[in-house]
């Protein structure tokens, strides 16, 4: 079978058991699991897409993004404009069921990603052009902004909060939209685009000087990452139907990086293991009342203390399977061009670090 | 490798821990279960204990007594972390794991908001005891509120200072980051002009700024006669105090978001001649009231705020229907506080004839120096003019 017949096929199965669990176990008629644990799981969805699209920029690019509350906030709130203004119409117009909010939401997910994206490319090319924290500051002074905007904006509801957002509380849409995340940033980085992205975050000076365009290649990773969290906004519009400004504060932002952190940057099972843990641990200490927040701080720093580079940080659980994999695309590859395995050896060599210049800085790892 | 096991076991351990928690509904019948939420820490963490301190005590006085209708009142308290998602997600857990009849919460309308929904659509009664947004019981008919709301105190406010004051020119200082500030700023901007008065200038500032030196030189040059500062107390004790540094002498007026022992500690003497609205005044020579101070002071050690005492309140008003509505029935107790039954509230006893949750409603300026030079009657004859906005009983949507 061709390769994309087989990803066909994959991503066929995937989506019918994503709508399997939705449809029998998601659908609260069917009292196969209580709303409170579907909701938090379904809020763990949501954190995977965040984290995961973070770690695009912070893990794997090595640049310092500390703005991500506000790229959500960008698409939930330019979402539930759309959902509220157009989408209620839309869904209306199709008989109000399933097929309607599944249409309105096809739209409202996209554009909210676009608007966030959009965002991220006019913060990403002034700051990126340079080397260094810039972004960081840069990102945090847009996540102050934005949350002052919204404060004031009195047509999606100001400092009240903006409230009226169709609840979509659907499993599968959320689950769709984090396996999105996951298939598209594993590919990115898998990809020659990801071994720039690798090498940057490695060396910046030396996969310039390789003939990588940093600066291009570090604004396409920080767009994708900002429409990917735009789209997590999304979802998190129309899981309540309440948005409030005060949710997308700097401290949001802290609590995604935490859960890559946690995780271990630059692995995406990591983040998605870190975005399940931060989002489950809050409920599970829920027993031990006003000590909950201590627990939880102190089981934080055990973990950092065990294993300073996350959970799964230096782990890559399917490594004997990649490489299997690997050397299959390069036996493949071999056989079309030759071209390609040139291209694949030397960015190989860059992303491990194999570089004689890599005493040169001193510090040696540079992963943040 | 030995602490990759330590750790991915730790994690296991908590995860194992979350999955072991999802017990079913608590089957327990012979008592009523009322969920609270409230903001035990973050940035309201302050309200949140003393809501939760007055209704814990409300729970033990009606325990002591043999409960409600003989059955004993079990409270489940939870954290909220001042996050509105997660106090979606406690009510979730109130209304589809612990099985509660009722539920009191959030102090902030916007925790509230995103809460109703949720207990609506369960169709579990929730009362909350001090969201004064309007746009909360516009959720459903299911959700309550035992406070009054902006309107009516941002009207009082305006009609104290136009009225009882004598004032004509007044500034505003308005904190752009609370809806609760922006929510007063409208209703002042409605009503004050037409009392006579005028808005001569509008300065803002956000919550934790520490320097209003600029705004303050503005309010100033612009010569009011009164400034209007609907903010909270760690604010707005600043602000005084930098004004009184200025030689801006004249009352400042702020509404119950000033009620805290905070502000006499900040402000100091910059806060005296100043006057707020309030839900209740612990200087009420009420007995009912006096009794509440006393037995809130023996018992926790400080003057009850007003949020401890809408939050008794509260709870006496949520026991209280469910003794009437002599059922557990989620909707039996609804009609009960839709039909405004007069519940003789400990804290604020002024209107007992005219149903529990209404009468809580008056606003009481007091000085704050040592609150003997109580402003109330001033006040409450403007809290009159809107009452019926005041009450518990929902705005259907």
């Amino acid at each position: 079978m061709p390769r994309y017949a087989r990803n066909l096929v994959v991503a066929l199965l995937l989506l019918a058991v994503l709508y399997a669990l939705d449809y029998f176990v998601f659908d609260p008629g069917r009292r196969m699991i209580s709303p409170y644990v579907a909701r938090i799981i379904m809020l763990a969805g949501i954190n995977i897409t965040l984290a995961v699209s973070l770690n695009l920029i912070n893990g794997f690019t090595g640049q310092f993004s500390i703005g991500h509350a506000g790229f959500m906030a960008v698409g939930a709130y330019s979402s539930a404009y759309f959902s509220i203004n157009q989408g209620a119409r839309l869904a209306a117009g199709l008989g109000d069921g399933l097929l309607g909010w599944a249409a309105a939401l096809l739209l409202a997910t996209p554009l909210g990603a676009l608007v966030a994206g959009a965002a991220g490319f006019l913060v990403g090319v002034p700051s990126l052009r340079l080397k260094g924290d810039y972004l960081a500051i840069v990102t945090l002074g847009f996540g102050q902004i934005i949350v002052v905007f919204l404060n004031n904006i009195e047509a999606i509801g100001g400092a009240r909060g903006y409230s009226g957002i169709p609840i979509v509380k659907s499993f599968f849409w959320i689950a769709l939209v984090a396996v999105l995340t996951i298939v598209v940033v594993h590919n990115l980085v898998h990809s020659a685009i990801g071994r720039a992205l690798v090498s940057i975050r490695e060396d910046e000076l030396a996969s310039e000087a390789m003939g990588v365009n940093t600066t291009r290649y570090k604004v396409m990773a920080f767009v994708i990452s900002s429409a990917l969290a735009g789209a997590g906004g999304v979802l998190l519009a129309h899981f309540d139907g309440y948005l409030n400004p005060k949710s997308f504060e700097f401290i949001k932002s802290f609590e995604i990086l935490i859960m890559i952190i946690l995780g271990g940057l630059g692995s995406i099972v990591g983040s998605v293991l870190g975005a399940v843990v931060l989002t489950v641990l809050p409920e599970a200490l829920r027993e031990f009342a006003q000590y909950r927040m201590v627990i939880y701080s102190v089981l934080l720093i055990v973990l950092m203390i065990t294993r300073p580079n996350g959970l799964l940080g230096g782990l890559d659980p399917f490594k004997g399977w990649r490489a299997r994999d690997r050397a299959k695309t390069r036996t493949e590859a071999e056989e079309i061009t030759a071209e390609d395995t040139r291209d694949n050896d030397s960015v190989d060599k860059a992303t491990l670090g194999e570089r004689a210049g890599d005493t040169s800085l001193g510090e040696g790892d540079t992963r943040r | 490798m030995k602490r990759t096991f330590i750790a991915l076991g730790l994690t296991a351990s908590m995860l194992a821990a979350a999955a072991c928690q999802t017990t079913g509904p608590g089957a327990a019948g012979d008592k009523v279960r009322i969920g609270v939420f409230m903001s035990l820490t973050g940035s309201t963490a302050q309200f949140g204990i003393s809501s939760t301190n007055g209704i814990k005590m409300a729970a033990d006085e009606i325990n002591a007594a043999g409960g409600v209708n003989g059955k004993q009142i079990e409270l489940l308290v939870q954290d909220d972390r001042s996050d509105a998602q997660e106090a979606a997600t406690i009510v979730t857990k109130f209304v589809t794991q612990d099985g509660v009849h009722g539920i009191i919460g959030e102090v902030a309308s916007s925790r509230t908001i995103a809460a109703a929904p949720i207990a609506q659509n369960a169709k579990v009664p929730l009362l909350t005891p001090s969201s004064t947004n309007p746009e909360v019981t516009k959720k459903g008919d299911y959700i309550f509120r035992s406070c009054f709301i902006d309107p009516v105190q941002g009207a009082a406010m305006s009609q104290f200072a136009a009225k009882s004051l004598g004032k004509k020119r007044a500034a505003l200082m308005v904190d752009r980051k609370n809806d609760y500030s922006t929510g007063l700023e409208k209703v002042i901007n409605e009503v004050f002009p037409r009392l006579g008065g005028q808005v001569v200038i509008t300065q803002s500032y956000q919550e934790g700024d520490t320097d209003f030196n600029g705004q303050l030189t503005s309010i100033k040059g612009a010569d009011p006669d009164v400034i209007f500062i609907p903010g909270y107390y760690g604010d707005v004790a600043l602000i005084a105090k930098q004004a009184r540094d200025k030689g801006l002498n004249v009352p400042l007026v702020g509404g119950d978001g000033w009620d805290s022992a905070q502000l006499y500690t900040i402000g100091g003497a910059s806060v005296v001649g100043s006057y707020f609205t309030n839900h209740y005044s612990p200087f009420d020579t009420d007995p009912k009231v006096q009794k509440f101070v006393q037995g809130y002071q023996q018992r926790y050690g400080q003057i009850p705020d007003a949020l401890a005492a809408t939050a008794y309140d509260a709870a006496l008003i949520m026991f209280d229907a469910v003794k009437r509505a002599n059922s557990l029935d989620g909707k039996a107790g609804k009609y009960v506080i839709q039909e405004r039954v007069v519940v003789e509230g400990a804290a604020m006893p002024t209107g007992t004839g005219s149903g529990g949750a209404n009468a809580n409603a008056s606003p009481v300026a007091n000085t704050n120096a040592a609150g003997n030079a109580n402003a109330g009657a001033g006040t409450n004859a403007n809290a009159n003019t809107a009452p019926a906005n005041a009450n518990a009983s929902p705005v259907k949507p």
